[in-house]
């Protein structure tokens, strides 16, 4: 498949909106489910990004980048999702504004 | 032949060999397994010992030094000249002593299995009694004075062991065993005393401990023409050999050259000796080393102590060998002892005084193992006079017949104690009072033993008259040849000591039959005077089989140095074999010829003592005998007998002046001295009370002050400060979040703000 229609430019400016979009979501949100799928959309951001470039210059490199991070995503989901059951289950909740046991 | 010298030192490593087995396995062999291991490495050491006197024999009687493979080097300091090497040494007077010290230990392990049966510890005593004789060996086979010093206390160290081996006996006999075993070690102390510093005084003015070096032989000066008198020897005397040996010398050897040389000083530091007057002093020492080790004036009181011990051991330690250590050291010394007079004229005394009174105390003691341990002192007395008088030959003479049947005496002693307690044991079974006044060594319970136990009676009969002197046994020719030369001494050579110790030792040989008889009568004849007498048997075989091998050699061991001119046996057995054999390593024994008079007179005298003692010990004071002795109630005899009795107050004497004394101004030291001074003072007022000034100081203003305000003041600003910028830390993940965020965003700028400012033109 031809790939040079769409500019790099565009890939980037959306890799950056989705990025900003995850940020926010981290930054603003109180659910920790929300937050963690943030989380993940920052991560695919940045996928977006390395998939792009990698292209762009022809090198191999950021694939394989782009799996690296895939695989530590699934083990943050893994690790990130226990967390939230075993939060909810003391806490009864899964506000993280809840959370505020090392407030000095 | 010459290669058995390699095996000399196999004489201590086989006992040593015997008393780790028994050490480590001795629990789980058993008696009989345990026996067998002691008898057999005492056993082994007698045929190795027997090898070594062919070996003697085949070489022509050359004094051999045998190295100790990898560890001849004992004591090296070349720096300083010190050279003391662990060698043994073969020559006539070592082998000697090992044929002796192993034959008779041999026959007393064999007879203490039997007697020791039973025994809750037996391992631990043939293990001690394998111990006792490595370090006899040693003693007897080192060839330097430190090697023999080695030996001399492990023996010592061994009669500890032994003497109160039974420290844990009921009724207080324990607490009196090993009373007697400390004792024996204290008194020790002051005659080892007196040899280390003699020995030390002899490596000092000779540079060497060596008695020879290799390849050394024994030589007198040429100027000792007495020793060659008697031309008999004259072809096998190494007289004529070099006496000035080149490179450095064995002490007695450089001593003989010094004497002959004369003039020579010996440098102390602050003051200097003539050699002579070195020897001497020597001497002296080595003297009050042997008054410790054999029993002698002033030291004798240890030893009828030590009859604590099982009978075994004062057979072979008490009376048999260790005992004779101090006779051995001074006839291996006989070199230094034949250049001092002086030394010689205290020896003699101190020799020939103790004979008589040791066998004048004889007289007055009721055990039966005291009265062999005074006799024992008193046949000492004998061979340290000869030493005195000079006949060392005669001196070793008297050890070895009196090994043999003072053995046997010991043994037959034992014999009789196990008897009288087999039928205490009997009589308590049957239904009599247990009295617990009775005591199995109390000659007054025993009586009309002769029938009880036939062998024991007739081997005791023998060793009996061996000590009385009677011929042909063997003291006989011993004791005569010890008479005979100190009379020769007296008149030959006009010395005063010879007289003394002639006219001392004869009346020492007087008391000896009588009290010896008097012993005879208590156990053996008469009636029994008491149930565990009535009751009595025969030992087992084990026991009475050794004392006849004993017996036998009470009774022929003295055909081995027949005097010169004795008819008959003369020509059998050969003249002074005995003494020419040990004039390859004794530089100054020389044999005596027979004297008919002298001889006659002693046996007479002897059989005169026994006459006297069989008519006051008759069978009618015998029957009547209580408590008393017969001496004790005719009024002439009471008093010296309360004398004999009471041990001439020697003991009481050195209670009386010596220990309370002692004791009293140690109680004073201990209350002024440490309690007052030491405790009260020192301690309380000058330690403790500056102490607790300096604590005090040291906690109040040091500690308290400095160090833990300045601590609590750190502490107290780390909390200010934490106080101030706790607050950043909300607890809420968000604004970590943002933390991160802003902090990221910080990063990113530094590293792109060059490019920023490249971009603005800047």
């Amino acid at each position: 498949m031809e790939a040079s229609e769409v500019s790099i430019e565009l890939y980037v400016l959306l890799s950056a909106i989705l990025f900003i979009m995850g940020t926010m979501g981290v930054l603003l949100r109180r659910n920790a489910i929300l937050i963690f799928m943030s989380v993940e959309l920052m991560l695919n951001a940045a996928n977006l990004a390395l998939a792009a470039f990698a292209r762009q210059w022809g090198n191999g490199d950021g694939h394989v980048m782009v799996f690296f991070v895939m695989t530590v995503a699934a083990a943050e989901v893994a690790v990130g999702l226990a967390l939230i059951v075993a939060i909810f289950r003391t806490k009864k909740s899964i506000d993280i504004d809840d959370l505020h046991l090392f407030r000095g | 032949m010459e290669n058995f010298f390699d095996l000399v030192p196999l004489v201590v490593f086989v006992p040593l060999v015997g008393l780790l087995i028994n050490l480590f396995t001795g629990k789980h062999l058993g008696e009989r397994g345990v026996g067998i291991v002691a008898v057999g490495a005492s056993g082994i050491a007698f045929l190795i010992s027997l090898l070594l006197w062919l070996a003697q024999v085949d070489t022509g009687y050359k004094p051999v030094v045998v190295d100790l493979p990898l560890f001849s080097d004992w004591i090296s300091i070349p720096a300083d000249g010190v050279e003391i090497p662990w060698q043994f040494r073969v020559d006539t007077l070592s082998v000697t002593m090992m044929l002796v010290v192993t034959f008779v230990g041999t026959i007393i392990h064999l007879y203490a299995v039997g007697y020791m049966h039973g025994d809750e510890r037996f391992p631990r005593f043939f293990v001690y009694m394998n111990l006792f004789l490595v370090f006899m060996l040693i003693l007897v086979t080192g060839n330097n004075f430190l090697m023999m010093f080695v030996g001399w206390e492990g023996v010592g160290l061994c009669s500890y062991l032994l003497i109160g081996f039974w420290f844990d006996k009921p009724g207080g006999v324990g607490w009196k065993n090993s009373d007697a075993a400390r004792k024996a070690f204290i008194v020790n102390r002051v005659g080892d005393f007196g040899l280390v510093l003699g020995v030390l005084i002899t490596f000092w003015t000779f540079g060497t401990l060596d008695f020879y070096k290799p390849d050394e032989l024994p030589v007198a000066a040429p100027h000792a023409a007495e020793a060659a008198e008697e031309p008999v020897f004259a072809p096998e005397i190494p007289h004529e050999a070099e006496p000035h040996i080149e490179g450095p010398m064995g002490v007695f050897n450089q001593a003989e050259v010094w004497l002959e040389e004369g003039g020579h000083d010996v440098n102390f530091g602050m003051f200097s000796l003539s050699f002579e007057s070195t020897i001497t002093v020597i001497t002296l020492l080595f003297l009050l080393g042997a008054t410790g080790k054999s029993a002698q004036i002033p030291l004798f009181v240890w030893l009828p102590d030590a009859m604590a011990g099982p009978t075994p051991v004062s057979a072979l330690i008490h009376a048999a060998t260790m005992v004779t250590a101090g006779v051995y050291m001074m006839v291996r010394s006989n070199v230094f002892y034949h250049a001092s007079d002086a030394a010689s004229f205290v020896v003699a005394l101190i020799g020939a005084t103790t004979a008589i009174v040791a066998g004048f105390i004889a007289v007055g003691q009721w055990d039966i193992k005291r009265v062999l341990a005074y006799s024992t002192i008193s046949q000492l007395g004998f061979m340290v006079a000869a030493v005195g008088v000079g006949a060392y030959a005669a001196a070793m003479f008297h050890l070895v017949t009196h090994a043999f049947f003072k053995a046997l005496l010991f043994l037959g002693s034992g014999s009789v104690i196990h008897g009288m307690e087999h039928g205490h044991h009997h009589m308590a079974h049957g239904g009599h009072d247990h009295d617990d006044e009775f005591d199995p060594q109390d000659m007054r319970y025993m009586g009309g033993l002769r029938h009880k136990m036939p062998r024991t009676y007739w081997t005791y009969l023998f060793g009996t008259l061996a000590l009385a002197g009677i011929i042909p046994f063997a003291g006989f020719w011993s004791k005569d040849e010890i008479l005979l030369d100190a009379l020769k001494a007296g008149v030959d050579d006009a010395r005063l000591e010879g007289y003394l110790a002639f006219v001392l030792l004869v009346m020492a040989a007087a008391f000896t039959a009588f009290y010896m008889w008097r012993q005879m009568a208590l156990v053996f004849y008469g009636k029994p005077r008491h149930a565990a007498a009535e009751h009595a048997e025969e030992s087992s075989n084990l026991m009475v089989y050794p004392l006849i091998v004993l017996a036998f050699f009470s009774l022929v061991i003295g055909v081995i140095n027949v005097p010169s001119g004795f008819p008959i046996l003369g020509a059998i057995f050969g003249e002074h074999e005995f003494t020419s054999w040990l004039e390859h390593a004794v530089t100054y024994a020389h044999a005596a010829s027979f004297n008919v008079l002298l001889a006659s007179f002693a046996v007479v005298l002897a059989l005169v003592a026994i006459y006297v003692a069989r008519a006051i010990y008759n069978d009618r004071a015998l029957e009547t005998l209580g408590q008393q002795d017969p001496l004790e109630l005719d009024e002439r005899t009471e008093g010296l007998f309360a004398v004999a009795k009471a041990k001439l107050y020697w003991d009481d004497a050195y209670f009386r002046y010596l220990i309370f004394p002692y004791r009293r101004a140690a109680y004073w030291l201990a209350e002024q001295l440490d309690w007052r001074f030491w405790h009260d003072y020192v301690h309380k007022t000058v330690v403790q009370k500056n102490f607790h000034i300096a604590t005090e100081f040291l906690t109040q203003p040091v500690d308290k002050g400095i160090i833990d305000r300045g601590f609590n003041s750190l502490g107290r600003l780390m909390q200010i400060i934490a106080q101030r910028i706790r607050v950043i830390q909300t607890g809420y993940v968000r604004t970590y979040a943002w933390t991160v965020l802003l902090g990221t965003l910080l990063v990113v700028f530094i590293i792109l703000f060059p490019v920023i400012r490249g971009m603005l033109g800047l």
